[in-house]
């Protein structure tokens, strides 16, 4: 295929994942608006106020940038997850297989497709922030590139879940048991440095919690990270690293036709 | 040229079945090719590596002389495949499922937007354009499959019992469409359990039967061997009883059906002599069955017994 027709058909792709979880918005984009009311409702309105201050800030305003990394991660994750394990599932997947698109440009045509819910659902959850607070942005480049490259990242979790996926169960086991308890340990609503010294060393094995910090810091321009000894850049470095991990990953597999060839 | 050759193709599963034992074949451009087997013979293996939704263990795939693992995506460029089970999303309309296939293939939105209503106006569904997929009748999806595959005018078109469970009507449309394209200059690979469309529609066959080809011949060549033919007549007048000198291996089915059996190099001329002289009257004729059905059991059959030798 020459560039413009590779273009062209990751174009496609793009616009036919988009176009699926649009059709579908009172699942894919509602659900997470009501769930981030509900939060700010709970915990910031009703129990932040008796909280008071947590890391320097306010509660509700230390909680929105983890709620909004929530959102980004589950939703580019669920998003390429159910998608792409539907089109094996349905056989659709064949649509594919049968042409001459070569394997990076499937890969990244669902990837960008996860990004673009995840981005979206990101925008919907800051609006819903701004309503509750009058939340301002401390450095908007890092801000915007850690939730781009985040949303990448849990893209290609999603597309490697999707691939080795037999059954629904399976893609749902790796989100429940694996994704949410990392994300609610990495810091979206606690610092960890209100943990015991031996809780923060484990604390400090969850790679969500880099990320989480990370835009945190990129939002209120102070997090967990620096108290703890470590930079911003380490956590970007973690964030790219992991995306070329996976994404040989996802390569490898998708050339060995794991999940999807006979 | 060749639209397809296959070099001593080896396809083995996990747990040790060889669905494939060597495979060779050719197929010129521009042939309507039959590619026959009971089930379980080969023949979705075989399609399904010539559209890389099979891994092959061995063997070589060239389609228009283009090596599939040398030139991948020059070679796909050239190929369409309607799968035998339907395998696109049913949620999706229509004209998004056959523009999608076009993009898939890098046509320009134009060109994708053309071609998806050429074909579906072809194959008469481009009033279901709008229409969801899952609404829409097995015969119906079966044509967009067709489309779907033929979106990106490919120049060798592989079909995987596309008519199996679709009425006559559909089956016959189907048939002539076909023809027309084939006769535009499209390759087709045609896989069929129904011999009578092979047999119409197809000048030369292959005949693969537990991984291995047992006959690759034409159409025309193979049909000469049968040694004998059933002829059904549908009798003017009742008839109760055979007369005795008819001089052929008769059965009376009913008191108006008739089957005679006639060996090769019997002519038909002289069965009319001879039931009008008995005073029968016949009202119509034709084939007991398919005489490739008749060729094929038996060439599966001499292979099934060979393989329990």
């Amino acid at each position: 295929m020459t560039p413009l027709e590779q273009y062209r058909a990751l174009l496609t792709i793009i616009y036919k994942e988009i176009h699926r979880f649009m059709r579908i918005w009172t699942q894919t984009l509602i659900p997470p608006a009501i769930m981030i009311i509900l939060y700010f409702v709970i915990f910031g309105t009703l129990i932040g106020k008796r909280i008071g201050q947590m890391g320097g800030f306010d509660y509700m305003q230390f909680m929105i940038p983890g709620l909004i990394m929530m959102s980004v991660i589950s939703n580019s994750y669920s998003n390429v997850v159910s998608s792409f394990f539907g089109q094996k599932f349905a056989r659709s997947i064949e649509e594919l297989l049968i042409t001459p698109l070569p394997h990076y440009l499937i890969l990244l045509g669902w990837v960008l497709g996860g990004v673009a819910r995840g981005l979206l659902v990101g925008a919907i959850v800051t609006l819903v922030s701004l309503w509750f607070y009058d939340l301002s942005v401390s450095n908007w480049t890092l801000s915007i590139f850690v939730v781009i490259s985040t949303s990448i990242l849990f893209s290609l979790g999603g597309f490697l879940n999707a691939l080795f996926a037999e059954s629904f169960d399976d893609i749902s086991i790796i989100p429940t048991f694996i994704m949410q308890p990392l994300i609610y340990l990495g810091g979206v609503f606690y610092s960890i440095q209100l943990l015991p010294s031996f809780w923060q060393t484990v604390s400090l094995a969850n790679p969500i919690l880099y990320m989480i910090n990370a835009f945190r810091y990129s939002i209120l321009g102070a997090s967990d990270l620096e108290a703890l000894g470590f930079s911003i850049n380490s956590a970007i470095f973690m964030i790219i690293g992991f995306i070329v991990l996976f994404a040989f990953i996802c390569l490898w597999f998708l050339h060995k036709g794991r999940g999807i060839r006979t | 040229m060749k639209a397809l050759s296959i070099n001593n193709l080896k396809k083995e599963y996990a747990g040790g079945l060889q669905a494939l034992k060597g495979i060779d074949l050719e197929v010129s451009q521009g042939d309507f090719f039959a590619l026959l087997g009971p089930n379980g013979a080969g023949k979705s293996t075989t399609i399904g590596i010539i559209s890389s939704l099979v891994t092959k263990t061995s063997g070589q795939v060239k389609i228009l002389d283009i090596d599939i693992d040398e030139n991948h995506s020059l070679a796909k460029k050239k190929l369409g495949v309607v799968g035998q089970e339907v395998n696109f999303n049913q949620f999706e309309k229509v004209g998004d499922i056959i523009r999608n296939q076009a993009g898939y293939h890098g046509l320009s939105f134009k060109d994708a937007r053309e071609n998806a209503k050429y074909y579906m106006q072809k194959l008469d569904i481009w009033d279901k354009r709008n229409d969801q997929a899952r609404k829409l009748s097995g015969g119906m999806k079966r044509r967009v499959m067709v489309a779907k595959a033929l979106v990106n005018n490919p120049e060798l078109l592989i079909l995987d019992e596309p008519t199996a469970g679709v009425d006559i009507e559909l089956r016959r449309s189907l048939w002539d469409f076909l023809t027309e394209i084939n006769n535009e200059g499209t390759t087709i690979i045609l896989t069929t359990h129904y011999l009578e469309e092979a047999e119409r529609l197809c000048r030369n066959i292959a005949i693969i039967d537990s991984g291995e080809i047992v006959e690759n011949t034409s159409m025309q060549e193979l049909l000469t061997r049968l040694e004998e033919e059933t002829f059904v007549f549908d009798l003017k007048n009742p008839l109760q009883t055979l007369p005795k000198n008819l001089g052929y291996a008769a059965v009376l089915e009913n008191p108006q059906k008739l089957k005679i059996t006639i060996g090769k190099g019997q002519g038909l001329n002289t069965i009319f002599e001879v039931l009008s002289d008995s005073g029968i009257q016949i009202s119509s004729m034709r084939n007991d069955t398919g005489r490739l059905e008749e060729l094929f059991m038996g060439l599966v059959d001499s292979n099934l017994n060979g393989s329990e030798r």
